[in-house]
C-alpha cells in the first residue's frame, strides 16, 4: 500500500551517450535529482540510517551497498548522523540532516506480523524538507534482501527518473579447481553476489547460460566429448530439455525478447551458422549460410533484428541482420577483432568484446556501428551482459594465469568494480527486473 | 533532451507483494571439499636392509595397434597458427602417419578434438576449434581414411594442455587431437 504519494515534478533524462551523472545544479525551488547523463559528476550524498525493527540494520546496509555501487549515490557514514532513533512515523529533523550535508534521507521500519515481513520506508528531500516517496513492501521474512533491493530500485527510480536494476539476478558459470581442470557449474545469484545457488553438479562442462524474458527459464550449452547440446532449463520446475538434435555442434543460444524463439549456432563440417527455433512449433530455420564463422546471435529489444559475430571478412566482426536473416551488414569498423555482440535493453547500443594489441576491452557502439566507446581494458575481459535498465554491464575478467572473476562497469566507463561474489565466475547473464 | 512530466512515477512502483524466489527446490548447495591426507605410516621399526639383488629393466614397445602405439609412434596432436585452421607444413607428416596407421588398423574409430588458446572469446573459440577439427578430418579423409570412422568436436578454449600464459603455452593450446574412441588393441 502506498501511504503517501506527493505529486511532484521530475526531470527525465534524455538518452544522451557518453555522459555520466550529475546533480542538477538546483535552483532554490528544484527537487533533488540525479542526471545520469551529465559528465560533471558528484554522487548524491544520501543518509540511510538503520531501519527500525528486526533486520532493519541489514536492510539499510543492502540499500546502501546497492546505491553506492551504482556510482550515483554516496551513502554517508552513519557515525556522522545527528538525529538518532529516527522513527518512520514522524518527520525527520531536517536541520540535523542538512548539517551533515545529506541531500536525501531514506528511513524505514520493519514489522513482522503473522509470519509476514512488512517494511515501510520513506525517501525525503532533506533541503526542501519534504517526502519524495513512501512505500510499503510485504514479503516472507527470508526474502528481506529482495525487499531491500526493491526499496533500492524505488529510490533509484525516484531520484534518477530511470528504472533501477537491483531486484535482479544473474545466471553465470561458477568455476572452481586448477586451470586446465576447471569444474564448471551453472549458478544463479542476486545481482550483488548474494544468495548464490548451483544448478548443475559440475560433472559436465556448461557454458553461456542466458535468461528468458520471464526469468523463469534459462538456455545454456553443455559440452561433452561426443556432443555439444543447447538446453532449456525451467528454474521453477527443474525440468530440462534439449533444444533438439542437430547434425553437428549446437552452441551460443539466446532467447528472443518475447521468449518465443531461441537463436543459436550450429556447426557442420567445420562451418558455424546461425539458426533460430520457434519454441512453440519447434521448427528451426537457418539465417546465415556463408563459409565464415557466424555465432553469438543477440536480438534487438523489438525482436526485429539480430546482431551477431562473423569472420566472413577475414577477422571476427559485428554484423546486424533482420531476424529472418535478411540484409546482413557489417557494422564494426575499427581495428582489431570484435566478438560477443549483445544488444542493450533500450536498443541504443550493442555491447561487445574487442581484442586489439594484446588487450581485451568491453565496449559499446550504436547499432549502426558509430560512436564506438571502449569502457574497459585488461589482459582478458569477455562477454558483457546488460543490466535491465541499460546503465551497467557485467562481464568476466581474468588476470594472467588467474581464474575469471565477475566485474561490472557502467555505460560511461567511469564506475568499474568487481561483483561481490567470492568465487570465480564467467559467462554472466543479467535477468530482467523481477516481478 | 529533457522531457518534463508531472505525476508520480512512484505509482508505477506498485505494491510489491513480492513473489518468492523459489529456487530452492531445483538447486543444490555446493558441497565443500576438503583436502584428504594419508595418515603417517606407523609400523614396527624396519630391519636393517640387506644388499638388494640385481634388477634389470628394459623398455617395452607399445603393442602395435594400441592407443599407446598411436600416441607414441605416430603422434596424436598437431598445432595451428593463431586464428588459423589450415594444416601447417609441420603437421603434414604427422597426419600422413595418422592416416597410414588408421588404414592399417581399419577397425579403429577416432574423434578429432579441436582446441583454441585462451586469447579469444568463448563462443568464437568453439567455432574456431570446430574448424580445426574438421581441417584434420578432411586431411585424413583425403589420405584414404573413411569419413564414417571419424567424428569431430570442439572444446574451444576449455581444455588447455598448457595452463601457463604467454605465446609458448598458447601455441601448445592451439591444436587438434586425434583421440581413439574404439577398435584399438
Amino acid at each position: 500500500m502506498i501511504r503517501t504519494l506527493p505529486r511532484f515534478r521530475m526531470l527525465m533524462m534524455g538518452l544522451l551517450a557518453g555522459a555520466a551523472l550529475a546533480l542538477t545544479a538546483a535552483p532554490a525551488s528544484a527537487q533533488i535529482e540525479i542526471n545520469v547523463n551529465r559528465a560533471d559528476v558528484q554522487p548524491l550524498p544520501v543518509a540511510i540510517p538503520a531501519f527500525g525493527g528486526q533486520q532493519g540494520a541489514e536492510i539499510a546496509d543492502v540499500i546502501s551497498a546497492n546505491l553506492q555501487r551504482s556510482g550515483l549515490f554516496r551513502p554517508l557514514d552513519p557515525a556522522s548522523f545527528i538525529e538518532r532513533d529516527l522513527s518512520a512515523n514522524v518527520q525527520p529533523r531536517f536541520p540535523d540532516w542538512r548539517t551533515i550535508n545529506a541531500q536525501a534521507l531514506v528511513n524505514g521500519q520493519v514489522t513482522v506480523e503473522g509470519g509476514r515481513l512488512r517494511v515501510d520506508f520513506r525517501l525525503w528531500d532533506v533541503f526542501r524538507g519534504e517526502q519524495l516517496l513512501g512505500l510499503q513492501f510485504t514479503s516472507s521474512p527470508e526474502n528481506w534482501r529482495r525487499v531491500a533491493h526493491k526499496i533500492s530500485d524505488a529510490v533509484y527510480e525516484r531520484l534518477t527518473g530511470e528504472k533501477g536494476y537491483f531486484d535482479t539476478r544473474v545466471v553465470f558459470v561458477a568455476e572452481s579447481g586448477a586451470r586446465g581442470q576447471v569444474t564448471k557449474r551453472l549458478a544463479i545469484m542476486d545481482q550483488d553476489g548474494a544468495n548464490p545457488s548451483y544448478i548443475t553438479s559440475g560433472d559436465t562442462l556448461v557454458m553461456t547460460p542466458r535468461f528468458s524474458p520471464t526469468s523463469q527459464e534459462i538456455t545454456y550449452m553443455s559440452l561433452r566429448p561426443d556432443s555439444a547440446t543447447v538446453y532449456l532449463f525451467n528454474l521453477e520446475s527443474g525440468r530440462r530439455e534439449s533444444l533438439g538434435s542437430f547434425q553437428g555442434m549446437a552452441f551460443a543460444p539466446r532467447f528472443s525478447p518475447d521468449g518465443g524463439r531461441v537463436a543459436f549456432s550450429v556447426e557442420r563440417g567445420g562451418n558455424s551458422d546461425i539458426f533460430v527455433m520457434n519454441l512453440s512449433s519447434r521448427s528451426s530455420s537457418r539465417l546465415t549460410s556463408d563459409p565464415g564463422i557466424d555465432t553469438s546471435a543477440s536480438f534487438s529489444p523489438d525482436g526485429a533484428r539480430i546482431a551477431f559475430n562473423s569472420d566472413r571478412s577475414g577477422s571476427p566482426q559485428i554484423y546486424v541482420m533482420g531476424a529472418d536473416g535478411s540484409g546482413q551488414r557489417r557494422v564494426s569498423s575499427g581495428g582489431g577483432s570484435y566478438t560477443t555482440p549483445v544488444w542493450s535493453p533500450t536498443g541504443e547500443f550493442i555491447a561487445f568484446t574487442k581484442q586489439t594489441g594484446g588487450q581485451f576491452h568491453i565496449g559499446v557502439m550504436r547499432p549502426d556501428g558509430t560512436d564506438e566507446r571502449l569502457l574497459t581494458t585488461s589482459y582478458m575481459d569477455e562477454g558483457p551482459t546488460w543490466a535491465p535498465n541499460g546503465r551497467v554491464l557485467m562481464f568476466s575478467r581474468e588476470t594472467p594465469g588467474g581464474p575469471p572473476r565477475l566485474w561490472t562497469v557502467d555505460v560511461t566507463g567511469r564506475i568499474l568494480q568487481p561483483v561481490p561474489y567470492p568465487g570465480a565466475g564467467s559467462d554472466p547473464a543479467w535477468s530482467p527486473l523481477l516481478n | 533532451m529533457v522531457v518534463r512530466f508531472t505525476g508520480s512515477t512512484a505509482m508505477r512502483l506498485a505494491l510489491v507483494a513480492t513473489a518468492t524466489v523459489s529456487l530452492a527446490a531445483c538447486t543444490s548447495k555446493p558441497k565443500p571439499t576438503y583436502p584428504t591426507e594419508a595418515p603417517p605410516a606407523a609400523g614396527p621399526s624396519q630391519p636393517p636392509p640387506s644388499a638388494p639383488g640385481p634388477v634389470t629393466g628394459q623398455a617395452t614397445a607399445p603393442i602395435p595397434g594400441s592407443a599407446q602405439d598411436f600416441i607414441v609412434n605416430v603422434g596424436d596432436r598437431v598445432y595451428f597458427d593463431t586464428d588459423r585452421h589450415d594444416v601447417r607444413a609441420d603437421a603434414g607428416p604427422i597426419l600422413d602417419a595418422q592416416a597410414g596407421w588408421l588404414r592399417t588398423y581399419g577397425s579403429v574409430r577416432v574423434r578429432i578434438e579441436g582446441n583454441a588458446d585462451e586469447r579469444g572469446t568463448r563462443e568464437y573459440n568453439l567455432a574456431l576449434g570446430a574448424r580445426r577439427a574438421n581441417a584434420i578430418r578432411d586431411y585424413l579423409v583425403n589420405r584414404g581414411v573413411s569419413s564414417d570412422r571419424i567424428s569431430t568436436i570442439s572444446f574451444g578454449k576449455e581444455q588447455p594442455i598448457d595452463t601457463g600464459t604467454g605465446e609458448e603455452a598458447w601455441q601448445k593450446n592451439r591444436n587438434g587431437r586425434t583421440s581413439i574412441v574404439s577398435g584399438a588393441r
